[in-house]
């Protein structure tokens, strides 16, 4: 039996966890709080939407910056037009990592209601209120959103592929525990 | 001295009464002009609104501050709450309630000179059926022909049950909403 490929480093695998949380909790609280009616709990799950979005934003720079000075381990073995799609795969989860919240905040600004993190703290609007333009993010936020959901069930499906069909280990490498 | 007191105190208001007789009064409110914003907050957000529509009649001589008096009726129905959404939401029962009380209405009660053309609007406040005293500071500017009068103050909307039932939680919306306005108005003839 070939030895353990090595895993994510430490800092790695708490962004990559981190962030997946955020994302599959403000995903479908998204999706779930614009239909309702206004109502003071709408105004929260706003607020805790964007603020969540705001931490997706803020922890993404130096989640960046670690990937790009930490070498990940090695792809595990599989064919050429798979890495292919896992590298593409994951190229684009970080760019909608930085999308999907800036397209937020700027609908945010142009629809004319600032952000607040956590309610104490005025992040500055990115634009003046502007309805055409606050529509227009709010077409763009779903739109990526969607990619992004794409994505995510990409990801996993792949992981998942590796994990069950090849049997590869690919889990435990993003995962503090396990043999 | 008593005596000498009273014909000080009587002198003076001759003064005044002669002051009166020349001053003039900016009782014409120019309408475009005018503001009438108010800032609440969301969940620590600050939402800028205003209402489009009032009427205000101010008699007021800066010679003569204490004199002045001011009527300002707002059309409720003509809030811009900062969405389509929230407007359709504050026009209703649980907030203002506009097809029972369509209009709000300050009514002053005095005015106190503060210095340095700042003064003190005394008055008392009706929203929704409910009556405040409420306090506003403003300024004056003279501006031409006409003045500028701004100012503003802190509603307290529970004072008023602004927001009744689940909007009641003001961990939401905060109670203390900000107003603003700008007053700009022409000098007419002094009424008497």
């Amino acid at each position: 039996m070939p030895a353990p490929s090595p895993r994510y480093t430490g800092p790695a695998m708490a962004a990559h966890w981190i962030m997946a949380v955020l994302i599959l909790v403000a995903f479908p609280l998204g999706v779930y709080m614009q239909d309702l009616p206004l109502s003071p709990d709408k105004l929260k799950l706003y607020s805790y939407h964007k603020w969540i979005g705001m931490t997706v934003l803020l922890l993404f720079l130096p989640r960046l910056l670690w990937r790009i000075t930490h070498r990940p381990p090695a792809p595990l073995p599989m064919p050429a037009w798979q890495h292919r799609i896992a590298e593409s795969t994951h190229h684009l989860l970080y760019l909608l990592m930085v999308l999907v919240p800036l397209s937020g905040w700027l609908m945010s600004s142009a629809k004319g209601f600032q952000v607040v993190y956590f309610g104490v703290l005025p992040i500055p609007d990115l634009m003046g209120k502007d309805q055409g333009l606050g529509d227009f993010f709010l077409q763009a936020h779903k739109l990526l959103n969607f990619a992004l959901l794409a994505l995510v069930g990409l990801h996993v499906a792949g992981a998942l592929k590796h994990q069950i069909l090849d049997k590869d280990g690919t889990l435990r490498r993003m995962l503090p525990f396990g043999q | 001295m008593p005596f000498r007191t009273a014909s000080l105190a009587l002198a003076a208001s001759g003064l005044l009464l002669t002051g009166t007789a020349q001053a003039i009064e900016y009782n014409q409110v120019d309408a475009t002009r005018s503001s009438l914003a108010f800032t609440s907050k969301q969940m620590g957000v600050p939402v800028p609104g205003s209402f489009k529509r009032f009427n205000a009649s101010i008699a007021f001589d800066p010679a003569r501050p204490t004199a002045a008096s001011t009527t300002l009726e707002i059309d409720l129905a003509s809030i811009d709450a900062g969405s389509r959404e929230a407007n359709d939401e504050v026009v209703g029962k649980q907030w203002f309630n506009v097809k029972a009380h369509p209009t709000a209405r300050f009514v002053s009660t005095g005015v106190r000179a503060l210095g340095n053309n700042r003064f003190e609007a005394l008055g008392k406040m009706t929203v929704k059926g409910q009556t405040r005293d409420v306090v506003a500071p403003f300024t004056f500017k003279q501006e031409g022909s006409g003045g500028v009068f701004d100012g503003g103050f802190v509603l307290k909307r529970m004072d008023y049950g602004i927001g009744e039932g689940p909007w009641a939680d003001v961990s939401a919306v905060a109670n203390e909403i900000e107003i603003k306005f700008r007053v700009v108005a022409n000098a007419g003839p002094a009424k008497k």
